[in-house]
C-alpha cells in the first residue's frame, strides 16, 4: 500500500504547534514509515507537487497570503485538520480584532517603542509583493471547510500523532486523558 | 465628600444595599455620577470605588459623564424600527446638528440608542430626561427640538395632550396611552381596593387556608414560565429565615411587553393588594415593588397610591385590622437593563449590585433577597390572586383552560390596527388575536410570540392556542407584515438586544450571541453557505448551559425563524451547492489595510 501524503503549513501562527508535532520522539522513525510529507517545513517543499491526504493547519489567517495558502490546501487535501488554538480560533494574533486596523499599523511602525524615532519618514510597508493584512484574524473553518480540529496550545506531541496515526490507519483515536487535558 | 452625595447617603442611612437608589438620586440631582461622587459614595458605604463603579457601569441609564440639558434616548427595538423609528432618528439628527451617541455643540442635547422602553403599542418614542414621548413623527421632533432650543423645561415640553385614563390625573400627567382594547374578567374589571383583604378578614382566613385557595385556583405564573404560584408560596412560607421578602416584578424589560405598565396606570391598587396577600400567605412583612426605569414617570403616582393606603391602614400594622399582619411595600427602580427581568438578578440589582443573574439552587424562595426566603410574582399574578380571594375559587377556574386558567394580558403591537392591551381568556389561537387587533391575515408574514425569546411563527402554525399546554407566552404578541424584511428587520434585531443586554458572566451567551448575529450577517450579506444555516442550529443546545433564560433563549428569533422560515434564509443563499469554500469575501478583509498603508488591493 502506498504511503499516506501529508502536508502542512504555518500561518498566522509560533510553528509552536510544529515544534510539538517534532516532540513525538522515536516515534518520528515510525512517522517516516507511516507518511510521506509534501508540501511542508518538515521537507521545505514549497509547492504542492500532487494531490495530498492530510493537510495539518497551522495558525490562523492574518493577510492574505494566509488565505491563498489555506485555499491550496483545500484545493490539494483530501482532509483537513486545524492544529492548535491559532487555527481553531485566531490565537494570540487575533488579540488584535477589534482594534482599528489603523491603530494596528501605526503602533507597529509608528508609535512603538522600537519604531518610535526610527520611521521620520513615516512609512508604511505598502509595496504590492508584501501580502494585505485583513480586518480581522480569522480562524481557517470561517475561510474553508475544515474535517476536523485539535485544540491545544500546543496540542501535545500525542494528540497529533495519535490523530494522524488514526486518520492514515483508519483506527479508533485513541483519547485519554492526559492527551487531552489543558491545566 | 459633595453635599448632595452625603444627603443622599444619609437619607439612605449609609446601606450600601440601597446603592440604586442611591445612584438614580445622584444622578437626578447632578444629571450624571462624577468620579468624585463615586469615591465618596464607597467611602460613605464603606466598599471599594470598582464596587461603586461596576453597579453604574452595569446599567443603561447611569451617565458617568456630564449630560446634555436635553438627553434623548430613542427606542431602536425591533417594532420601534417596523413602526418607522429610523425616519424619527434622522429628524432628531437633522434637527439637534448632532449624530447619535454624541452631543450638540452648544451642550443642549445629546441622542443615544436605548432598546425597548415598554410603549410598543405607540411607536416611535423616545425618553427624554426620563419622561416618554410617545407616538413621534417627524413634525413632532421639530417641535420639540425647536421648544428645547427656547429652553422650555422638559416637563412642559409636550408632543401629545395627556393620555386616556389616570395619564390624566394630577400624580401622573402622561403623555402616554394605555390602549385597553378589551377588558377581562380578572384584571381591567371593577376592585373594590382593599377588599381582597376584607375578605381575609370576614372569613378568618389562615395563611395556609390562603395557600390553599391559591393551589385551589390553578394559577401558574404569568412572566411565562407558569410556575405554580401556590407551591411557590409554600415553599417560601416553609423556608426557614427571620425576615421574608415579597417582591413585585415589574421589570417587564421583553421587547413587545408593555401590559404592566397599563396595569401600574389603572389597577395599582390590585398589585398592592395582591403582595400584602402574598406578604400573609408566607409571613413577610415587607414588599419591594421593582419597576424598570424607563416607568420613571410614574414614580410619583405610584408613591401617591401607598401614601392613601399608609393613611387607610391598608399598609402598616395591622393591615386592614388583621391581627399581627403588618406589611409595607417599597417600591425600587431600575435602572435599564433587560436581564434585570430574571429573578435571581432582579434580587441582585435591588440589593444595588449588577443585575448578574445566581446560580440556583437555592432558589429566591429559600435565600433571596439578603439572603431571606424571598417570593418573586409578576404584576399580573399577584392581581389575579387579589381578583379569585375576592370572587372565589370556582369563578375564577370557569375562566381559560384546563391547565390555564384565568386571563392573560396580551400586549399586541406591530402590523395590527388595533394596538394596545387585551385581557383574554386562555385558550385563544393566534387567528383570534389577529381578528381582534385588526390584523389582515393576508399581510401578515409572522407573529412573534412571547417576545424574542419565545417563537417566531409563521401563518401554517396561526391556529396554535396560547396556552401553558401549547405555545406559552409572557404576553407579548408582535405582528410583522409582510412589507418588512423579517430577518434584517425582526431576528437581527432581537439577536443585538441580546448582545447588549448579556450581563456577560457565561461565555455561552456572550460569546454565543455574537456567533450567531456574525453569521446571520454572513447569510444575509450573501456570502453564507447552506452549512452555516445548520450550524446555526446546532449550536443552540450550548446556550443552554447559560445560567438563565437570556443565555438559554438568546438564539431563539433565530432558530425559530430558521425553523418557521427556513426559505427566507436559503434565499440569501447564492451557491448552494459549494462545500469547501466559506463565503470569505477577500476584497472586503483588505479593503481597510490598503488605504491605511495607502496602496491598491492586487487580487
Amino acid at each position: 500500500m502506498s504511503k499516506a501524503v501529508v502536508a502542512t503549513t504555518s500561518m498566522a501562527g509560533c510553528f509552536g504547534c510544529h515544534m510539538s508535532f517534532l516532540d513525538i520522539d522515536e516515534r518520528i522513525l515510525d512517522l517516516i514509515e507511516l507518511v510521506e510529507f509534501n508540501k511542508s517545513p518538515i521537507d521545505d517543499i514549497k509547492h504542492f507537487t500532487k494531490q495530498c491526504d492530510i493537510g495539518l493547519l497551522e495558525g490562523g489567517c492574518a493577510n492574505s497570503e494566509n488565505v491563498e495558502v489555506l485555499k491550496e490546501f483545500r484545493k490539494h487535501c483530501k482532509i483537513l485538520v486545524s492544529v492548535g488554538e491559532c487555527a481553531l480560533m485566531g490565537g494570540l494574533p487575533a488579540m488584535r480584532n477589534g482594534i482599528p486596523i489603523k491603530e494596528c499599523i501605526d503602533e507597529a511602525y509608528l508609535n512603538a517603542p522600537t519604531t518610535k524615532n526610527c520611521n521620520p519618514d513615516r512609512i508604511l510597508p505598502n509595496d504590492d509583493e508584501l501580502p494585505m493584512l485583513l480586518d480581522r484574524v480569522y480562524p481557517c473553518h470561517e475561510i474553508v471547510k475544515i474535517d476536523y480540529f485539535l485544540p491545544g496550545c500546543p496540542p501535545r506531541a500525542d494528540l497529533i500523532w495519535n490523530a494522524l496515526y488514526a486518520l492514515v490507519t483508519g483506527d479508533e483515536l485513541k483519547l485519554p486523558y492526559e492527551v487531552f487535558k489543558y491545566d | 465628600m459633595s453635599s448632595v452625595v452625603s444627603g443622599v447617603l444619609q437619607e439612605y442611612g449609609n446601606d450600601a444595599g440601597r446603592l440604586m437608589d442611591i445612584l438614580l438620586d445622584i444622578q437626578a440631582e447632578n444629571g450624571y455620577i462624577s468620579d468624585e461622587d463615586i469615591t465618596g459614595i464607597a467611602t460613605g458605604l464603606d466598599m471599594s470605588t470598582a464596587d461603586v463603579e461596576q453597579t453604574v457601569s452595569f446599567y443603561h441609564f447611569f451617565a458617568r459623564k456630564p449630560m446634555a440639558k436635553y438627553n434623548v434616548y430613542l427606542n431602536n427595538s425591533a417594532i420601534a424600527v417596523l413602526m418607522g423609528r429610523e425616519k424619527i432618528a434622522e429628524a432628531f439628527e437633522r434637527e439637534s446638528g448632532c449624530k447619535f451617541g454624541e452631543v450638540s455643540e452648544d451642550g443642549l442635547i445629546s441622542l443615544e440608542d436605548c432598546a425597548d422602553i415598554g410603549m410598543a403599542d405607540q411607536e416611535p418614542a423616545a425618553l427624554i430626561n426620563g419622561l416618554v414621548f410617545p407616538n413621534l413623527t417627524g413634525f413632532l421632533v421639530k417641535e420639540l427640538v425647536r421648544d428645547m432650543r427656547k429652553g422650555v423645561s422638559v416637563d412642559e415640553l409636550r408632543a401629545h395632550g395627556l393620555g386616556d385614563g389616570m395619564n390624566n390625573s394630577q400624580h401622573l400627567k402622561a403623555t402616554v396611552n394605555n390602549n385597553i382594547r378589551k377588558k377581562g374578567a380578572v384584571i381591567f374589571s371593577e376592585y373594590q381596593a382593599g377588599s381582597a383583604l376584607d375578605k381575609v378578614k370576614s372569613d378568618r382566613m389562615s395563611p395556609e387556608q390562603l395557600i390553599e385557595l391559591v393551589k385551589q385556583s390553578g394559577l401558574r405564573g404569568r412572566g411565562g414560565a407558569g410556575f405554580p404560584t401556590a407551591m411557590k408560596w409554600d415553599f417560601c412560607r416553609k423556608a426557614q429565615g427571620e425576615k421574608k421578602y415579597i417582591f413585585c416584578n415589574a421589570d417587564e424589560g421583553e421587547p413587545g411587553t408593555f401590559k404592566d405598565r397599563v396595569i401600574l396606570t389603572e389597577r395599582p391598587r390590585l398589585i398592592f393588594d395582591g403582595m400584602a396577600l402574598a406578604g400573609y400567605a408566607v409571613g413577610a412583612h415587607k414588599g419591594i415593588l421593582y419597576v424598570r426605569y424607563e416607568y420613571m414617570y410614574m414614580k410619583h403616582y405610584l408613591e401617591s397610591v401607598l401614601t392613601e393606603m399608609r393613611n387607610e391602614g391598608a399598609l402598616g400594622k395591622k393591615v386592614n385590622g388583621i391581627d399581627g399582619f403588618d406589611f409595607e411595600i417599597r417600591i425600587q427602580y431600575g435602572a435599564g437593563a433587560y436581564v434585570c427581568g430574571e429573578e435571581s438578578a432582579l434580587i441582585e440589582s435591588a440589593e444595588g449590585k449588577r443585575g448578574e443573574p445566581r446560580d440556583r439552587p437555592p432558589f429566591p424562595v429559600e435565600k433571596g433577597y439578603r439572603g431571606m426566603p424571598t417570593v418573586i410574582n409578576n404584576v399580573e399574578t399577584l392581581c389575579s390572586v387579589a381578583k379569585l380571594v375576592t370572587n372565589g375559587v370556582e369563578w375564577f377556574k370557569s375562566l381559560g383552560t384546563g391547565q390555564s386558567t384565568g386571563t392573560k394580558l396580551l400586549s399586541i403591537s406591530g402590523d395590527v390596527k388595533y394596538p394596545g392591551v387585551y385581557e383574554v381568556e386562555w385558550g385563544f389561537s393566534i387567528n383570534d388575536i389577529l381578528e381582534m387587533s385588526g390584523g389582515d391575515p393576508a399581510t401578515v408574514q409572522a407573529v412573534q410570540v412571547g417576545g424574542p425569546s419565545g417563537s417566531c411563527v409563521g401563518p401554517n402554525e396561526f391556529e396554535r392556542t396560547i396556552s401553558y399546554e401549547d405555545l406559552s407566552t409572557g404576553g407579548s404578541m408582535m405582528v410583522i407584515g409582510e412589507q418588512h424584511d423579517l430577518l434584517q428587520d425582526v431576528v437581527l434585531n432581537f439577536t443585538e438586544f441580546f448582545i447588549d443586554e448579556s450581563c456577560g458572566s457565561c461565555s455561552t451567551c456572550r460569546a454565543l450571541a455574537v456567533m450567531y448575529k456574525k453569521t446571520l450577517e454572513k447569510v444575509l450579506s450573501g456570502g453564507g453557505r447552506r452549512k452555516d444555516i445548520d450550524a446555526m442550529l446546532s449550536w443552540s443546545p450550548i446556550g443552554k448551559a447559560s445560567r438563565c433564560g437570556l443565555g438559554q433563549t438568546a438564539m431563539n428569533p433565530i432558530c425559530t425563524s430558521i425553523k418557521n422560515f427556513r426559505y427566507l434564509y436559503e434565499g440569501h443563499i447564492k451557491n448552494a451547492n459549494e462545500q469547501y469554500e466559506g463565503g470569505f469575501d477577500i476584497a472586503k478583509a483588505v479593503a481597510d489595510s490598503c488605504e491605511v498603508v495607502g496602496r491598491r488591493p492586487n487580487l
